[in-house]
């Protein structure tokens, strides 16, 4: 049913340990390019580092790791520099200025690889998508361990990015959230942008011949996009998406082992799974998140529309029973007048009944004494609103009754003996209705 | 800067590929992959037959690639200036899936999975669902528009790998022609493509001709077109519908990492040549036209280069030569006009220097004597924060334009004409502190620095509205300066050169 019969200690041990390197390294990172908006620059300098190592392979000759490292290093730096510059020299939308250096870097790239081709194993395909499944095969001795030489790499990267954001978190906070604020209290935003640029462009190319560009981009944004949701506090969004990366790593690992496999496939791309499951992670935070869920956000308001629509239920019933106390109105009736649709207002009247607020009789509805009280507190609160409005606000008494229609729901006992003290002491609302008092006399 | 850098990179790279194909193209290996191939050094043959569309091969393919340029170049236009220009790049990339889902699903259907509409069908549908994505995580989550657009791109793109893998193990057909969706494959085009390309790119440029008002409203002012009703979701919608069917149409052509270069590059560049959104259209199609063009025609004659990288390159470099030369928006043009605006305010203010010297010594009622006053340039230099060489080359400038005269280095006289300009300047310059006392309440004393700042780019017009504004209190003639003026005596050495006034 499943490969994990072919589980491999040595083999999958590393490329699980690779992956979570590099998310962790990327993600670090990529928290700083969420906040500042460029989340599509580590998109634009991923692709842009094919020609720094064509270039790079052309002059030294050779398919030693430093020259490329290096080439690939400066072709990342100038996509972000000469992004900056055609902004601000020729004038271009930046989305648009990005758009044209990392296509432009990247064909350039294509056309100066053809070149290379024969002598170099640099495969644009592994560039894209990496070659994670073969970590465990190159590896170097130290201290009389085998490790991967990807491993190594990236635990390098991890150390300096660590150090970057644990060293200059306050720089890194204050440039992303303020630029401007950051250049006047002494230090210099574009220096810290810059940096920030420069270690992108190497984490991505360290990270590249292992799990492949797409990965990188995915790691940059995915995770600590999910943290965001999440929390609002910078120090927890990083640990999170530290977190979420490693998690998403491991999963991507074993779903790239296990789900082909159910419908009689083999294994396949370890990248392009840890892509997935960083973006069904993503899914799962952007849907569930706490404070900021998209699930949260509607059943909040879905709550309050309710809340809103059974007070101005209660509301209505207290201004007919003051016109005529012999009428029962039924729910077609109160429809009829709130504009709400049935299946909300039947299950606000079950919930109101439910609460003692008001009481059925043959499919007629009438105020018990609870509801009567909250439904005077109700409309004493609208009617105070509207006089408070004309008298302090100066608005026109024809205009007022949205106004208090919508603060009603939102005043408390307090606010309405407030209210009572600031207006001139009135049994009338400027309609003419009576404001009726906070408790009945009985 | 960049643009040499580039254009220094192509260059000396360009002999090495000669040199490399040269040797290696006895190795060529036959195996299907963009790194195994070389350039070779085209021959005559090869020249006229691509110029003279002889191959009709080749005649599909660039009339494809062309009329792809064209119609990506119409709607990108329209993206770029809605400031999308990026979401064409999460949508190419979120078609991935989409395409190796069709392809399994009609393989396990016995059909042919490799078949162009049905591959590109699968490409619309998952890229639809991108969009989708991107507007559901933009408009219901905290998160803004690039996080989206990378979430996005990410992950379909990783979903698409991941499928591919699997695609590649499937039995029945073999999938090697799907990556090739991935850099472009226009070689492989036949006829009935380039057909479908064509009737897919008319079809958009039609609509968004059709559509041409209410794109443009959208594109500038999408609050003014709510305003007056249109329906600006449903045109969001309908520029993303196009937008996605360029995508598709172009992703076999040139591939869908680069397919976002046509509708971004060719728009941007035509940006450069004009300020009207027609002209721009037109420009950007022209452009779009031409790097498919010769984007394809030089693949076809070096046909080892890949052809998507080609017409990306091509596009590119027309955008550089348009950053630089276009006119007016170019750098070069721009760069030229703040120049001679420099030398305009150097020469004004050079003029106004030698008139308010000769004022302050009451010499200017009698013409000649303005003429024949020579003034001494040690006091123009602390007039203004010039340094002596700056005010050397600015005097040499007024020289040849005879408005000064200079005796020996250091003392000039004006010339009849150079009275005659600076006391116009003067007058202009004294309107605006004028009007700035009067109408903008400005201290005198700060006034001057203000009126410096417009007093270059005053129009004759607003010059005549002011003189009818401020009621000409010294009926004819130059105003007085409605501040105190201090000009320094000629021996006295005070060493502050920028403050040449104080009230």
């Amino acid at each position: 049913m499943s490969g994990l019969e072919q589980w491999n200690w040595f083999l999958d041990g590393w490329i699980i340990v690779a992956g979570i390197l590099c998310a962790i390294s990327t993600a670090l990172l990529g928290n700083f390019l969420v906040l500042r908006k460029m989340s599509m620059l580590g998109d634009a300098i991923t692709h842009a580092i094919l020609p720094g190592l064509a270039a790079a392979f052309m002059i030294s000759d050779s398919r030693s790791s430093l020259p490329m490292f290096v080439g690939a290093v400066i072709a990342g730096i100038l996509t972000a520099l000469f992004t900056e510059w055609i902004r601000s020299f020729g004038k271009v939308d930046e989305g648009a200025s990005m758009g044209v250096v990392f296509t432009s870097l990247f064909a350039l790239g294509l056309v100066m690889i053809v070149q290379a081709a024969d002598h170099v194993d640099l495969d644009p395909g592994c560039v894209l998508y990496g070659a994670i499944e073969l970590t465990p095969l190159d590896t170097i001795l130290i201290t009389g361990w085998e490790i991967p030489r990807v491993v190594v790499v990236l635990s390098v990267v991890l150390l300096i990015n660590l150090v970057f954001v644990i060293f200059f978190l306050k720089e890194l906070k204050l440039s992303s959230f303020d630029p401007a604020l950051a250049s006047t209290t002494g230090f210099n935003a574009t220096i810290i942008h810059y940096t920030l640029m420069t270690l992108v462009a190497i984490t991505a190319v360290a990270s590249f011949e292992t799990v492949g560009n797409i990965l990188v981009v995915a790691m940059f944004v995915v995770p600590p996009a999910a943290a965001y949701m999440l929390t609002d506090r910078l120090v927890s969004m990083i640990v999170l998406s530290a977190i979420l990366a490693t998690i998403a790593a491991v999963t991507g690992h074993l779903g790239a082992i296990t789900v082909p496999r159910w419908f009689g496939y083999h294994s396949t791309s370890t990248a392009g799974m840890m892509a997935v499951a960083a973006g069904l992670l993503f899914g799962l935070a952007a849907l569930f998140a706490p404070r900021h869920g998209i699930v949260i956000v509607f059943v909040r308001r879905q709550l309050l529309s309710w809340k809103i629509l059974a007070e101005d239920i209660i509301a209505l019933m207290y201004r007919i029973e003051e016109r005529d106390p012999l009428q029962k109105p039924d729910a077609a009736y109160l429809r009829d007048i709130l504009f709400s649709r049935p299946f909300p207002t039947t299950l606000t009247l079950r919930y109101l009944t439910k609460q003692g607020l008001i009481a059925e009789i043959n499919g007629n509805y009438e105020l018990t004494e609870t509801g009567r009280d909250r439904a005077r507190q109700l409309v004493r609160s609208h009617r105070l609103w509207e006089h408070y409005l004309v008298e302090h606000a100066g608005m026109s008494a024809e205009n007022i009754h949205k106004q208090a229609e919508q603060l009603e729901h939102f005043t408390d006992r307090q606010l309405r003996e407030k209210l009572n003290e600031d207006t001139i002491d009135t049994d009338q609302d400027p309609h003419g209705s009576p404001i009726p008092p906070e408790d009945e006399v009985r | 800067m960049r643009a040499f850098a580039l254009v220094f990179l192509f260059a000396s790279l360009w002999p090495n590929c000669f040199v490399l194909g040269a040797i290696d193209r006895s190795e060529i290996q036959t195996q299907q992959s963009i790194t195994d191939r070389s350039i070779s050094i085209p021959e005559w043959k090869d020249w006229k037959r691509v110029f003279f569309l002889e191959d009709y091969n080749t005649r599909i393919v660039i009339l494809g690639t062309t009329l792809l340029g064209m119609s990506a170049g119409m709607i990108g236009s329209f993206a770029l200036l809605r400031k999308r220009a990026l979401m064409g790049d999460a949508l190419s990339h979120a078609t991935l899936p989409g395409i190796a889902i069709a392809f399994i699903i009609a393989t396990s259907f016995g059909l042919n999975g490799k078949s162009l509409p049905i591959l590109l069908a699968g490409a619309a549908v998952s890229g639809l669902l991108g969009i989708a994505a991107i507007l559901l995580i933009r408009n219901l989550t905290r998160l803004k528009e690039d996080a989206a657009l990378g979430i996005v791109l990410s992950v379909f793109f990783g979903a698409g790998i991941a499928l591919l893998g699997i695609v590649q193990q499937m039995r029945t057909g073999h999938a090697a022609g799907l990556e090739s969706f991935i850099y472009g494959k226009t070689a492989s085009m036949v006829a009935s493509d380039a057909w479908l390309i064509g009737s897919a790119g008319l079809t958009c440029m039609l609509i968004s001709i059709l559509l041409y008002k209410e794109l443009t409203l959208l594109c500038f002012d999408e609050g003014f077109a709510i305003s007056r009703g249109f329906p600006v979701v449903l045109l969001d919608m309908t520029l993303m519908g196009l937008v996605v069917v360029v995508t598709i149409i172009g992703l076999q052509a040139v591939g869908l990492i680069l397919m976002i270069s046509l509708l971004v590059i060719p728009p941007a560049a035509a940006r450069f040549w004009t300020e009207k959104i027609v002209n721009m259209t037109v420009v950007a199609i022209i452009l779009g036209a031409l790097s498919g063009m010769i984007g394809s025609a030089m693949s076809a004659i070096f046909p080892n280069l890949p052809s998507g990288a080609m017409i990306v390159l091509v596009a590119t470099a027309m955008f550089l030569f348009s950053m630089v030369f276009g006119i007016p928006r170019g750098i070069l043009i721009r760069k030229l006009r703040r120049h001679q605006l420099n030398l305009k305010v150097n020469r004004q203010h050079l003029l106004r220097g030698l008139y308010e010297f000769l004022e302050a010594r009451g010499l200017l009622n009698e013409k000649q004597t303005a003429e024949s006053t020579f003034v001494p340039i040690s006091t123009l230099l602390q007039m203004r924060s010039w340094s002596p060489a700056k005010l050397k080359k600015i005097v040499k400038r007024a020289q040849r334009e005879h408005l000064v005269v200079a005796l020996q280095e250091d003392q000039i006289r004006l010339t009849k004409a150079g009275l005659l300009e600076a006391t116009r300047i003067v007058h202009e310059h004294r309107l605006w502190e004028l009007y700035l006392i009067t109408y903008a309440d400005v201290a005198a004393s700060k006034v001057d620095q203000d009126a410096d700042a417009i007093e270059h780019v005053l129009e004759p017009e607003v010059i005549a509205e002011l003189e009818t504004l401020l009621v000409r209190q010294s009926t004819q003639g130059v105003l007085q300066s409605p501040h105190a003026i201090e000009i320094q005596q000629e021996n006295a050495n005070r060493s502050q050169p920028g403050s040449r006034r104080s009230t």
